[in-house]
């Protein structure tokens, strides 16, 4: 670990001002993903400003009707909240396949955003990693790959987000709220994750000075038949090798609008409106699901360990859609 | 988790300690945090050292600038090759009680590189963080050669070990003529297996804290199978007197093998103490805990051939291993085969393939953990060829002599424990057929296997310290990993002179208590415990020959074999009345203390004449997700048969707790090297995976009564490993159950299955 110097900030406009006025700052939240990443060397910011007590804990209604969660309210919480379990229950039950319970108490939905792959290399300060170190090379292509990604991947670096939260958020279509030196924005959830192209060292359009507030659910959350489906290497405390957000709406047997996000394949949590776009006007019967499911894979590259990960995937979304819609898997 | 051991009733004579389910004496201390582990000594002035790890895994370090690191006030110096003190040169200094044959790995000796992550340099600052961030800037180049660590790659080049380790025989030679038998066999199979590399990855990572006296002399908290191991190795490599050196270790956070050597941590922190005249604490990080020994990785090949009825006409086990480029490790993993099976025509082989990485280590069950269950996935796959049940074919060839050597088995209840095991599982409401059980997409398989280890025991010394208060100290120099040695031998000494366990101390890890072996092996119990034992019952002679010795006393006269000692008290078998207090005894004899001290040695001759093991029949239910191919392990049988239980809930927790492993061993366990780096890459626990909670279902521990008098005086043959040794070839054995997919390649991942379900593999 090296040195590095330490604020807490009192309001959200002095965050910023750290932020956009401090050399190498980085803000921490719950820390579960940076403290480590700061032990391993694989981050190494000069200075840490603390936000973790300032006032972005809520979790509230939006004009629109949809929900507005702080980003420094605990996944914890926000897995249990009331209204996300009854609203977003497949936002919840992403929440909760992640981590430990002990993680999720400590962990922020704006850190969980921002938590980087767990790519080994990327954690191995003794080997060659272009996100960690720009332009030293992939390990992980050559390497031991069994994790990484099979789709959106590049020649500079295969890693996947680790993020089951992420997952649901982008099946969702929620919108990130962020707040810099130049006021606030909002990012669309599909543009706030990048893929690696050749600079992997870049995971989101997060500016360096920029803070998220909040993370905004809109009105339709999938109530009545969404799913989350993790597959993992054991039953618990482990990330995802693959991972299914799947969201139906459905009137009189037909899928009206339908939302596939996947997780554990690709640098951010993948989706494809023309696989979507295939299931919708199709009878919610198990039988409907695999033209859609080959379809958000057709690009699918496997490499050295981890092909399998693509027949994984299919069968998982198959499985995911089939729950999601309530009916038997074939 | 629902954990239900069975305590056998039958298997106790009636004493008030030996065979109760005494809770640890040292419990209390564990959870309350009073318990010490190395790196928690602390002293004034400690200063702090954090290791730099190899970047390549063959070369030579070319150039090593510290200046950066040495620039920070409070960093106090660097340790390297090029400033390393004077240090033994002899191979056989280098040496400890574990070291196979070879050339054993010498810390910053010189600039050569034999393995990745090998240590480089030592920063010693005064905080540990200090040290840590001064590790990252110290710069070393390196000149990489070549380097192999790929098995597959080079498993046609290798050699064959001799007796190249203690506690491991090369394998026997061939009886009759295995390969013609296997061609002529009226059923076949022929099958090849492979273990993944694992790492020990104990809670507790290995630390030392070496406190400098004023003196010049040390005293050493490590974390050690093994305090005098430590002690004797640190004195031969610095050439330092023993008396001027003192190793504790009086609690180990677990160790699972991985401290039946002295690590590389003791050495750096012996070095910058000795060096700098401070004391000085060493502790490795998680991804360091990979830098040193682990179970190696294997290939193997088992062929079976057998007449309809299942007779075994042929038996074949090759393994092929890897070891270092400096020393052969073996665990020779094919032995035990022969053993367990009759058969005439048998042919064991087992070879070493040297690679560039760090010597491997004994870890929990070595060779058999890896061998039985390529033997025993085969038998089940030889019974299922036969559409013969898996413990008939068992019990067809099920033999009281040991056919590698010839000789009988001390006693061997294997039997009993397939019959025990079967029972309490309900395996004989199993259909046979694959894939005959599912619940909705859960696809629901019943597996067994057979396990086996053997029961060792060596030289080990006691003393005993009787005080006229009554109360009782018990010392030798063993160490407690977390498996209850504390305890046993508190139950041991305490029944032989009928006292409380409150009234008994016992101290070990220390390396000046008298001598005891490594910790390791499934055999302290019966070694120290035969020597506790001894010491005791030398202090009960003597003590009872005082008190028929005391005139008008109550015993006066009366034989030695009449007393019977209760609650601090002599008395009269016939008549309990009659009777004496232990103070009363010693006040009268004018005695403060009595003090014994007695050795234990093995019954060398019964056991050249008998093969002495502990034996174990495991059931296993997996349900197994026909979609997705994760599995789960929802209920274990592990019926055991190891001799007298002196506690059967410590011995419980060992078979529970090597469950839970035989699960990791069998679905997640694994080290991934990246070849081209010659390196371990997933060398922390969030990518290396062991077992949660949540993998763990019901765990049912039945201890099959057995009785064995040549063992050793206690009856008593040890459970550290015995409780793995089955557990992977029964959930591998479920999942064709349930599946009718074989996967012969540990662990058995969720991307092995899915290949087998979608290719139709079986
Ligand atoms: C062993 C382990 C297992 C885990 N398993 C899983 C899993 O299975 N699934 C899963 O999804 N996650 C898993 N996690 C990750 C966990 O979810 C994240 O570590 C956590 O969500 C990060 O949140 P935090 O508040 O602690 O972030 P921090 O560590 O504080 O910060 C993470 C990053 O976000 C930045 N940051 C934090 N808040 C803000 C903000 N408001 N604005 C701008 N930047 C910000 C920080 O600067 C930092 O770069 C695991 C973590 C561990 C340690
Ligand atoms: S995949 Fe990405 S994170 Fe992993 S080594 Fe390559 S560049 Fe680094």
């Amino acid at each position: 670990m090296r040195a590095f110097t330490y604020s807490r900030a009192g309001t959200l406009d002095e965050a910023v001002r750290i932020l956009t006025g401090t050399p190498g700052a980085r803000p921490v939240a719950g820390g579960t993903n940076l403290l480590d990443l700061m032990k391993a060397d694989a981050m190494r910011p000069a200075h840490l400003v603390d936000i973790s007590r300032l006032p972005l804990d809520q979790i509230e209604e939006t004009p629109d009707g949809g929900l507005r969660l702080g980003a420094l309210a605990r996944n914890a919480d926000t897995a249990y909240d009331d209204r996300v379990q009854t609203r977003y229950p497949m936002l919840s039950k992403a929440i909760l396949a992640g981590a430990s319970a002990q993680l999720r108490n400590m962990a922020t939905n704006g850190g969980n955003l921002l938590q980087r792959t767990r790519c080994y290399y990327f954690y191995d300060s003794g080997t060659a990693c272009n996100k960690r170190e720009p332009g030293s090379g992939c390990g992980a292509i050559t390497g031991v790959n069994r994790i990484h990604a099979i789709l959106g991947a590049s020649e500079h670096c295969i890693a996947t987000h680790p993020s089951d939260m992420c997952v649901a958020l982008a099946a969702l279509d929620a919108t990130v709220q962020v707040l810099g030196p130049k006021g606030g924005r909002a990012i669309p959830f599909a543009a706030f994750h990048r893929l690696p192209g050749d600079t992997p060292h870049l995971d989101t359009t997060l500016a360096a000075d920029e803070i998220i507030t909040a993370i905004d659910l809109p009105p339709q959350g999938f109530a009545r038949h969404s799913t989350y489906l993790k597959v993992r290497d054991r039953a618990s405390y482990a990330f995802a090798l693959v991972s299914v957000a799947a969201a139906l709406e459905i009137e009189d047997g037909t899928v009206r609008a339908a939302r596939l996000a996947l997780g554990g394949v690709a640098h951010k949590p993948w989706r494809d409106e023309q696989a979507e776009a295939m299931l919708v006007g199709k009878p919610a019967l198990a039988g409907s699901f695999a033209p859609a499911a080959r379809a958000i894979l057709r690009d699918a590259k496997g490499f050295e360990h981890n092909a399998f990960k693509i027949e994984l995937a299919e069968r998982a979304i198959l499985r995911a859609l089939a729950e999601a819609a309530g009916v038997e898997h074939p | 988790m629902i954990a239900k051991p069975s305590i056998p009733d039958v298997l106790t004579e009636p004493g008030a300690h030996i065979g109760r389910p005494a809770r640890r004496v040292d419990g209390r201390l564990k959870v309350t945090g009073g318990a010490k582990y190395a790196a928690e000594f602390s002293t004034p002035g400690l200063a702090h050292g954090y290791i730099v790890s190899s970047t390549i895994a063959r070369g030579r370090i070319t150039r090593i600038d510290a200046s950066a690191a040495l620039a920070l006030p409070g960093v106090l110096h660097v340790f390297t090759h090029e400033n390393r003190p004077s240090l033994a040169w002899f191979d056989r200094k280098w040496k400890d009680e574990d070291a196979p044959k070879g050339s054993p790995f010498r810390p910053l000796y010189d600039a050569e590189i034999i393995h990745s992550l090998q240590p480089v340099a030592l920063v010693v600052a005064d905080s540990f963080e200090l040290a840590r961030y001064a590790a990252r800037l110290v710069e070393v180049e390196y000149e990489a050669a070549p380097h192999r660590t790929d098995l597959h790659a080079h498993r046609d080049d290798t050699y064959t070990p001799g007796k190249d380790k203690g506690g491991f025989e090369p394998p026997p030679k061939p009886r009759g003529d295995a390969d013609k038998a296997l061609a002529e066999a009226e059923m076949t199979v022929d099958l090849e297996f492979t273990q993944a590399t694992e790492h020990h990855n104990p809670m507790e990572m290995h630390a030392s804290t070496v406190v400098h006296h004023e003196d010049g002399t040390l005293t050493v908290y490590d974390k050690t199978q093994g305090a005098q191991n430590s002690h004797t190795w640190i004195c031969n490599v610095f050439d330092l007197p023993k008396s001027g050196v003192r190793v504790l270790s009086p609690f180990v956070g677990g160790a699972f093998g991985s401290g039946l050597r002295p690590q590389h941590q003791l050495f750096m922190a012996v070095l910058a103490a000795t060096q700098l005249k401070r004391s000085v604490r060493v502790e490795l990080s998680r991804p360091q805990m990979f830098s040193f020994g682990h179970r190696p990785e294997t290939i193997q090949r088992v062929a079976l051939g057998a007449s309809r009825d299942g007779t075994l006409t042929a038996l074949i086990h090759e393994a092929v291993q890897e070891s270092s480029q400096n020393e052969n490790y073996v665990e020779v993993v094919v032995n035990w085969s022969g053993q367990q099976y009759k058969c005439d025509n048998v042919r064991l082989d087992y070879k070493l393939c040297r690679l560039d990485v760090h010597t491997p280590l004994d870890q929990r069950a070595p060779g058999a953990a890896t061998g039985v269950p390529a033997i025993e996935i085969a038998m089940d796959e030889l019974a299922h060829k036969l559409g013969m049940d898996p413990i008939e074919l068992r019990l067809k060839n099920y033999t009281d002599v040991d056919p590698n050597t010839g000789n009988p088995f001390s006693s061997k209840e294997l039997r009993a424990c397939f019959a025990q095991g079967a029972e309490r599982f309900g395996w004989a409401g199993r259909n046979p057929t694959p894939r005959s059980m599912r619940d909705g997409r859960q696809l629901i398989g019943w597996g067994m296997a057979a396990g086996v280890w053997d029961a060792m025991q060596g030289q080990a010394v006691a003393k005993a310290k009787l005080g006229i208060d009554g109360k009782l100290v018990v010392g030798s120099a063993t160490a407690d990993i977390g498996t209850g040695t504390y305890t046993v031998m508190t139950q041991i000494a305490a029944d032989i002179l009928g006292l409380p366990l409150d009234d008994v101390a016992f101290h070990l890890g220390d390396s000046s208590l008298p001598m005891a072996p490594i910790e390791g092996g499934s055999w302290t119990v019966s070694s120290v415990g035969s020597a506790v034992k001894a010491a005791c019952d030398r202090v009960r002679d003597r003590l009872v020959g005082l008190a028929i010795k005391m005139d008008d006393g109550p015993l006066a006269g009366i034989g030695n074999e009449e007393v019977i000692l209760a609650d601090g008290h002599l008395a009269a078998r016939a008549d309990p009345s009659r009777r004496v207090s232990i103070t009363a005894v010693m006040r009268a004899a004018g005695l403060l203390t009595i003090e014994e001290e007695a050795r234990s040695i093995p019954y060398y001759l019964a056991r050249s004449r008998h093969t002495l093991a502990t034996h174990s029949a495991v059931f296993a239910e997996v349900r197994v997700d026909e979609d997705l191919g994760t599995v789960q392990v929802t209920r274990v049988v592990s019926a055991v048969a190891a001799g007298r239980i002196i506690n059967p809930k410590t011995a419980a927790s060992q078979i529970m707790g090597a469950v839970v492993w035989g699960i990791g061993m069998a679905l997640e366990e694994e080290t991934l090297t990246d070849h081209t780096l010659g390196r371990y890459v997933n060398h922390d626990i969030a990518e290396y995976h062991i077992p949660v909670n949540a993998d763990v279902h019901d765990i049912d521990v039945i201890f099959v009564e057995e009785h064995d008098d040549l063992v050793n005086p206690l009856g008593a043959k040890g459970v550290g490993e015995i409780g793995i040794v089955g557990v992977p070839a029964a959930i591998s054995n479920a999942i064709f159950h349930a599946t009718g997919v074989r996967v012969r390649d540990l662990p058995i991942t969720v991307d092995k299955i899915l290949s087998g379900l979608a290719g139709g593999r079986g």
